[in-house]
């Protein structure tokens, strides 16, 4: 059976789910756990429910901040000892910067931003998009041993019900070695919502909004899961939000990950400048409305209803 | 100074993408090729850094078809001063790559001072080659670059992370860096530029040349496949106010875990 | 030898053009249309990169680019935005009849300064009461002891509000008709020069046109472009360069319209079905890309044989007439394929259709074109 390590990340007092996805993909196989620094204890938990087998908690001079020298030095010394095939990752910002130069400290080959996989025996063979997702490829490693993969955060999804491992926990030590590229202070993201264009999740209300005064409850909407405010042309027209809002022909093109349309009928003016988002998500009270032919999820109310609970909603799934 | 750019050609972000025949790869006999975006902003950072740092040279590195070289003569266009092709197909694989693209520079006999890539080329999508290139010279990186300050090989480097948060990294002497958008505005090629690139060197070797070989290969793909049509939207009726808020959350819960974007 | 294909440095001439009109001019080209403002920065920027004043020669400083070369670029800015492109042309019509007709030290003192800074120059033909009939021009330049003294007043002057530089065309006795003209190069600073309002204008609102009053102008001998008299000859071949550059133009408006009408017909659903399923719309469609690419044809050809140094007089004026009457049909034809949303501003393709009106006008009418080539065919069989 192959050995299989997976390396992950916390974020506050919880390991990284994409850890969790990968070792529920990989249930069956004898799976150790790799961290550097420490883990809660909730980690550790969630880490033995989802089946780790051993995990190895990595300490050393050096260590204490991401580096990805230190960081791969690490991994290089402890993983050479522990004859692995495969090494694992979340397609993090951590792990897509680590795993390739870690990759080629073992002359081995790398499989990036995996969306899903099935280990068939020892062997291991991955689904990834190329071409921003206009195609999708079978991928397979070949040459030299581990072989590296990283698996795209939420693709693979949580199991139901995982299989449990042992979760011990085992203290290891390394060192970080020379470090010449070495983080000097770490700035925290900027508040300031991002401008339309560029925003990730944009929030747009239409001349359903009534008045100015209402796109407050588009604010907080927003402000919840971090997106930008955008309008429609007649909301814009009415007065009801300034020109710098206006999504569309005459406006800003957008192509955010989730485009949330609140009150927006969907002149083709209005869909030529947000067509190209990702998921669309359209709450009218028309259900005929043109949107409704262009939207992912299309729910037919009243948006001064629906959007504060969904509000609420995002708070209570964002905690 | 010494300052490199690894460039790479890819498809026109328009172009339409077909499997080939055998699913081995994409269909590129009508591509529009383009110098890849992320490399542009490389390109444009090489050429400010020449600027400030007298007596540099920026030469541009691409591993490719020779075919069509588009990417290379706009890095020339837009003031690169040489340019080296390794002749290859456009899809090795990053590992092969890398080897390549070290390679080629220790070929050209200057010792880089700076090495300059896109954070990623937008027709694999692996962001692996400016890590695996510093590894494989000895380097270290700094990837996904938003910021670049200093004089000469001091360099203040800024790393864009998860929300947006940035890392701060201090670099003194040789380093790979791995630039994203909004890194700078790369310029136009000017056409007296354009014109002038045709005298500039092009320096064209082999994957012998450069010592990679089939057994450097490390990633396989096969069944290139269209992605599965977008499934037609589903529509929820909160008209009755008792049900908005179960209709909602179902809503909410979909977005997370079917579509996966919150 | 037959080849249709352009040059390696052409393609990336052309790429490089197109960006820039893509990104610097499209975008911002209906609000220009609306402010009808002159787009001094845009101007700039162009000639920053190299692409105003294509027709300066490599020894003057100019990048030495052939007349296929300069087509190419034309094409690209105007599919940027066909106003701004008239202000950008406007400075080679200005400058073409010194590159044809001045001596070496008149190019070096006139054209190289347009190569080391920006500035803008006006070609100053038109008046009140001429406009296809160039030969009845009024406006005189009178030799007066060191110097030329003009007097007249000229119309619908490109740029004028903005020149560095005017070329004009005058006549030393309006009875000699051809044989009495001249071309001078003037100062616009000069006394006695007194510039009038902008035009208000149909399209190319932000291209600046006014009429311009010549007042006892004293102009240096030195600035006369070969003898007095040669004015007729230097216009003639200035035409032979200018038409298929502002033919050019005309293919780079219609490109624009089809492209927006292709994208628009596949996005907008009629019947259930995009628009562009509709063999309706398809045939329209249809004849407006075999349009685009015979104007395309014909001005490449015309450029072709210049710089082969061939006569191209009635191929420039096949392309001029051609490629604007095209331009006009396909802009009025993409209005159609838009509908009512056409017909709105919301829409970039009701500007196309109104700027499109002007090349059929302006640098000889498509009438005058047809006279030219009549002459031509007559003349030569």
């Amino acid at each position: 059976m192959a050995k299989i390590a997976v390396f992950t990340e916390t974020q506050g007092d919880n390991v990284k789910s994409v850890t969790l996805e990968i070792l529920g993909k990989l249930a069956g196989q004898t799976v150790d756990v790799i961290s550097v620094g420490d883990i809660s204890e909730a980690g550790l938990g969630d880490l033995a429910k989802y089946g780790a087998g051993n995990i190895h908690v990595i300490k050393g001079e050096g260590l204490d901040q991401y580096s990805p020298e230190g960081y791969s030095n690490a991994l290089k010394e402890f993983l050479s000892s522990g004859g692995y095939d495969y090494v694992f990752a979340g397609s993090t910002s951590l792990g897509k910067d680590l795993f390739p130069r870690l990759s080629s400290m073992f002359g081995a080959g790398m499989a990036s931003e995996v969306t899903n996989f099935v280990m068939d025996g020892d062997n291991f063979s991955g689904t990834r998009p190329l071409f921003a997702g206009k195609c999708l490829a079978k991928v397979e490693v070949t040459g030299p041993k581990p072989h590296f993969v990283t698996v795209r955060p939420n693709s693979l999804g949580l199991p139901e019900s995982p299989t449990a491992g042992a979760g011990t926990k085992n203290d290891a030590s390394s060192s970080a070695g020379e470090i010449r590229a070495a983080i000097k202070e770490i700035i925290k993201g900027a508040s300031e919502k991002l401008d339309l264009t560029e925003a990730n999740i944009i929030v747009s209300g239409g001349r359903a909004m009534k008045e100015e005064a209402n796109f407050k409850i588009l604010d907080e909407m927003a402000d919840v899961i971090g997106a930008t405010v955008g309008a429609s042309r007649a909301a814009v027209d009415s007065g009801y939000a300034p020109h710098a809002m206006q999504v569309g022909q005459t406006g800003k093109t957008v192509s955010p990950s989730l485009y949330i349309a609140c009150g927006i009928s969907g002149a083709i003016q209005h869909l030529a400048g947000m067509r190209t988002s990702k998921v669309i998500v359209a709450i009218n009270t028309d259900p005929d409305a043109p949107i409704f032919t262009k939207a992912d999820y299309g729910i037919v109310g009243d948006l001064f209803q629906v959007v504060p609970i969904m509000t609420e909603e995002f708070k209570k799934l964002l905690g | 100074m010494n300052i490199f750019v690894c460039v790479k050609q890819v498809p026109d972000t328009e172009t339409k993408v077909t499997p080939n025949g055998d699913g081995s790869y994409i269909e590129t006999s009508s591509i529009k090729w383009i110098m890849n975006p992320y490399d542009e902003f490389a390109v444009e950072q090489a050429l400010l850094h020449k600027a400030a740092n007298a007596g540099s040279t920026v030469t541009v590195v691409r591993v490719g078809g020779a075919k069509d070289t588009e990417a290379l003569r706009t890095a020339l266009a837009m003031g690169a001063d040489e340019a080296i092709l390794v002749d290859s197909a456009d899809n090795l694989d990053s590992y092969m790559t890398a080897k390549a693209i070290k390679g080629a520079i220790e070929k050209s006999g200057k010792t880089p001072d700076l090495i300059l890539a896109g954070k990623q080329a937008i027709d694999d999508d692996c962001l692996q080659v400016p890590q695996v290139l510093a590894q494989m010279m000895e380097l270290p990186s700094v990837s996904v670059v938003v910021g670049f300050e200093g004089e000469g090989s001091n360099l203040t480097l800024k790393r864009e992370v998860e929300g947006g948060a940035i890392e701060v990294y201090n670099v003194s002497g040789p380093v790979v860096v791995a630039c994203n958008k909004g890194l700078n505005t790369p310029r136009y090629a000017s056409l007296p530029g354009i014109m002038k690139a045709k005298k500039k060197p092009l320096t064209t070797l082999s994957l012998g040349d450069v010592g990679v070989s089939d057994e450097d290969q490390r990633i396989k793909y096969s069944d290139f496949q269209l992605p599965p049509e977008k499934p037609a939207g589903k529509k929820f009726d909160a008209t009755d106010e008792g049900a908005q808020a179960s209709v909602v959350a179902e809503v909410v819960g979909l977005l997370r875990t079917e579509a996966k974007v919150i | 030898m037959i080849n249709f294909d352009y040059s390696q440095e052409q393609k990336e001439i052309r790429e490089m053009a197109m960006k820039f009109a893509k990104n610097e001019m499209q975008p911002v080209a209906s609000e220009f249309d609306e402010s009808g403002e002159f787009p001094t920065e845009i101007i700039k920027k162009a000639w920053e990169l190299g692409l105003v004043n294509t027709c300066i020669p490599e020894e003057y400083g100019g990048t030495g680019f052939t007349t296929v070369d300069s087509v190419i670029i034309s094409e690209c800015l105007s599919y940027g935005c066909m106003g701004m492109n008239t202000g950008i042309m406007a400075n080679d019509l200005a400058l073409l009849p010194i590159v044809i007709g001045g001596n070496d030290e008149q190019k070096k003192k006139f054209l190289t300064p347009f190569t080391e800074e920006y500035k803008i120059a006006s070609f100053c033909l038109t008046e009140p009461g001429n406009g296809s009939d160039a030969a009845g021009i009024k406006t005189t330049i009178k030799e007066d002891g060191d110097h030329y003294v003009v007097n007249g007043q000229k119309m619908w002057i490109t740029n004028a509000g903005f020149a560095d530089l005017f070329v004009l065309y005058g006549t030393s006795d309006p009875e000699l008709k051809h044989k009495g003209i001249s071309a001078i190069v003037i100062d616009p600073k000069t006394d006695g020069i007194e510039i009038g309002a902008p035009e208000k204008k149909m399209g190319h609102k932000c291209s600046d046109t006014r009429a311009v009053t010549f007042n006892n102008v004293k102009v240096p001998k030195e600035n006369m472009l070969g003898n007095p008299g040669d004015g007729w000859k230097i216009a003639m071949k200035t035409l032979d360069h200018s038409r298929p550059l502002v033919a050019a133009s005309a293919v780079g408006g219609a490109q624009c319209a089809l492209d927006h009408s292709v994208a628009y017909a596949k996005e907008r659903n009629q019947f259930k079905v995009p628009i562009s399923n509709h063999q309706a719309i398809q045939f329209i469609i249809s004849n407006m890309s075999m349009k685009v690419e015979a104007s395309r044809l014909l001005v490449t050809k015309s450029a072709w044989q210049l710089d082969q140094g061939q006569s191209n007089t009635k191929m420039a004026s096949y392309a001029k007439a051609f490629a604007a009457d095209s331009c006009m049909e396909i802009c009025t034809d993409a209005v159609q394929v838009f509908g009512g949303y056409g017909y709105s501003k919301e829409y970039p393709v009701e500007k196309l259709m109104r700027d499109a009106k002007l090349i059929q006008i302006y640098e000889g009418t498509s009438q005058i074109q047809r006279l030219v080539i009549a002459k031509e065919i007559f003349t030569r069989s």
